[in-house]
């Protein structure tokens, strides 16, 4: 099991680098062919002081040479200045955002998969009765209202009315700060495991060696705990991958909403001000996660499912 | 499924009444009659979408009507503005459903455009096969591993905030799965026995493509397409939240329910009939796709 794994995860890997490549590159040429530069949303500047900018960062270089730096210093784990948070370069921002972009994602992720895992386990057991129903419109509705529009009002309502937390800010990761993004952040998530567990219980629970643990006599208690979880639980891992893929754009608007200092709000800034190098630099630091976190939750899908596994080859 | 199972349940049916007339579009046109949750939906939709048609084109008020004398008025069917204005004394009636116009256009045109580069990428790969095949497929892998959202920020960031634009950012990064679904579909039908049996009885390539091939793959794509509009409305409305999507004068969903954020504790009303009418929407599409998917394949659950 083990020889046929680690080709795999070699050979993802393999792919994963031109992968990475191909981000960097399309992003840089396509912000290239962007009309309209960083500097143009000033006041107007002077021809000499844009030219000494434009040379400051390295912009009055031929494009290609522009593209050759650019790849030669990301691999150095520089992604260049910020054209619009001066002080930064893009590698500090990332520096200071990613840990509390990640520090939301995870904590949403797991309260997506215990409560999201709870409901399905449980809406299933119960089969067509009055739980399942409610919680799979619940999970329907979690899905068809977007976080934009719950977020706001959860802030209105637990922060403005009971003033029970803060309606917005990080105040340096405070557990009662981070209530509000969390929950906005997690609900469609919950709701999509919440059905895809409801779903893999159903199938699980119908086949055929469930119902030989019980012919065997074992109380269902241990038949749901050891048969039925375990083989249930397969598509929720293969669907982790997206699951987090998810809720990293989520947290775009999320930390926008609640003025939080992540790494999605400086990539709808550094987009909205054409901060080249800062969006550059995200896209890519997200890409790299993505890739990564897919292969570990396709590795684990690969450990929970043998047929999974033999397709790898 | 197994074959004998699903043999078992027809004979079971036709005993119980007899339903086995007609083609299989007709069957499953049939059982998707009966499901009330998506024939309910259908009207709610349709019902949204003439609303969308006709309320901006024979309302009194325009979309870009301010009136400084009715700020932020609540929704009251005395005054006349039925879903209330908005800060600049716009009437929000005419605006929600105008945003509605765009925000379906939207949905549908995007769709479109993932349509015809999904079917077209995924049937010629299933089509070639062998090394094309494994080529074109390995793309649409690396693809998927991309933060699509990303890109399609960047897409609209680069190219302007053109309404144009946004269909094909949106539709050019949406067609992945369904060149997938094309793709596979036309390999499996491909190896069907049926399909052997069609050519040892010696029809020819057009008629069993149009007899086993398309009837095959429409299904699981009408599916999708029908999850993919909302999913495609939810991207538009999410860019026009951030500031990225659809621009003044213009409106839609994501710009109105953006626009009612910061007065909503004042003026909770701005934000309640564009939501409402969003989440509508992407629960009569959700009931819709679940019918379709339960009708053409009754073999699922």
């Amino acid at each position: 099991m083990l020889a046929p794994m680690l080709a795999f995860t070699l050979r993802r890997l393999a792919v994963a680098i031109p992968t990475l490549l191909a981000i960097a590159t399309a992003s840089f040429f396509l912000m290239r062919a962007a009309p309209g530069g960083p500097f143009d949303t000033e006041a107007d500047l002077d021809p000499e002081v844009l030219e000494s900018l434009y040379r400051a960062y390295g912009l009055d270089q031929p494009l290609l040479e522009q593209y050759r730096i650019y790849l030669a210093n990301v691999l150095k784990g520089d992604f260049g200045p910020s054209l619009v948070y001066e002080d930064f370069n893009v590698t500090e921002l990332i520096a200071i955002g990613l840990p509390v972009s990640a520090r939301l994602g995870v904590t949403a992720m797991l309260l997506a998969l215990l409560f999201g895992g709870t409901c399905g386990i449980v809406a299933a057991l119960r089969h067509n009765r009055l739980f399942d129903h409610a919680t799979m419109t619940m999970a329907m509705t979690g899905i068809a209202i977007p976080s934009f529009v719950t977020a706001p009002i959860l802030a209105l309502f637990f922060g403005l009315y009971l003033k029970l937390l803060p309606v917005a800010g990080w105040n340096g990761g405070a557990a009662a700060n981070m209530v509000l993004p969390v929950i906005a952040l997690a609900l469609p998530q919950l709701a999509i495991i919440a059905r895809l567990m409801r779903g893999g219980m159903l199938e699980v629970l119908r086949a055929n060696f469930v119902r030989t643990a019980r012919a065997k006599g074992l109380p269902e208690r241990q038949v749901v705990i050891n048969h039925v979880l375990q083989s249930a639980a397969v598509p929720l891992v293969g669907y982790l991958g997206p699951a987090l893929a998810g809720i990293m754009t989520g947290s775009l608007v999320i930390e926008l909403i609640f003025d939080l200092p992540g790494i999605g709000r400086y990539f709808i800034q550094g987009a909205l001000n054409r901060d080249y190098p800062l969006v550059m630099g995200i896209v890519i630091v997200y890409g790299a996660l993505i890739i990564l976190l897919n292969l570990l939750s396709d590795l684990a899908y690969a450990a929970l499912d043998p047929r999974v596994r033999r397709t790898y080859r | 499924m197994s074959a004998s199972g699903l043999l078992q349940s027809r004979v079971l049916r036709r005993a119980a009444g007899g339903e086995l007339s007609g083609s299989l579009w007709r069957q499953a046109g049939r059982r998707f009659r009966r499901n009330r949750a998506a024939m309910g939906s259908i009207g709610v939709l349709l019902a949204i979408a003439l609303a969308s048609v006709l309320v901006p084109a024979f309302w009194p008020h325009a979309i870009e009507d301010a009136s400084w004398e009715n700020i932020l008025r609540p929704p009251s069917f005395e005054t006349g503005h039925w879903f209330g204005t908005d800060a600049n004394g716009r009437d929000q009636f005419v605006r929600v459903f105008y945003g509605g116009r765009i925000s379906l256009t939207i949905g549908l045109m995007t769709t479109l455009v993932a349509l015809g580069i999904g079917v077209g990428y995924g049937s010629v790969a299933g089509f070639a096969g062998g090394r094309t095949d494994g080529f074109m497929m390995r793309m649409v892998d690396i693809l998927y591993s991309l933060p699509l959202l990303f890109f399609i920020i960047i897409l609209v960031t680069v190219f302007g905030r053109n309404i144009f634009l946004i269909f094909v950012a949106i539709g050019a990064v949406e067609w992945l799965t369904l060149s997938r679904i094309v793709r596979g579909q036309t390999l499996s039908v491909k190896a069907r026995e049926y399909v052997e049996s069609a050519v040892a009885i010696g029809l020819s390539k057009p008629a069993i493509l149009r007899r086993h091939i398309i009837p095959n793959v429409v299904g699981p794509v009408v599916v999708y397409v029908t999850l993919l509009i909302p999913t495609n409305i939810l991207i538009e409305s999410y860019l026009s939240f951030i500031g990225l999507g659809v621009q003044e004068p213009l409106t839609s969903w994501g710009l109105l329910i953006s626009q009612a954020v910061g007065q909503l504790d004042t003026a909770p009303w701005l934000i309640l009939f564009p939501a409402t009418l969003l989440a509508l929407t992407m629960f009569c599409f959700n009931f819709i796709g679940d019918g379709l998917r339960d009708a053409l394949d009754p073999t699922g659950r």
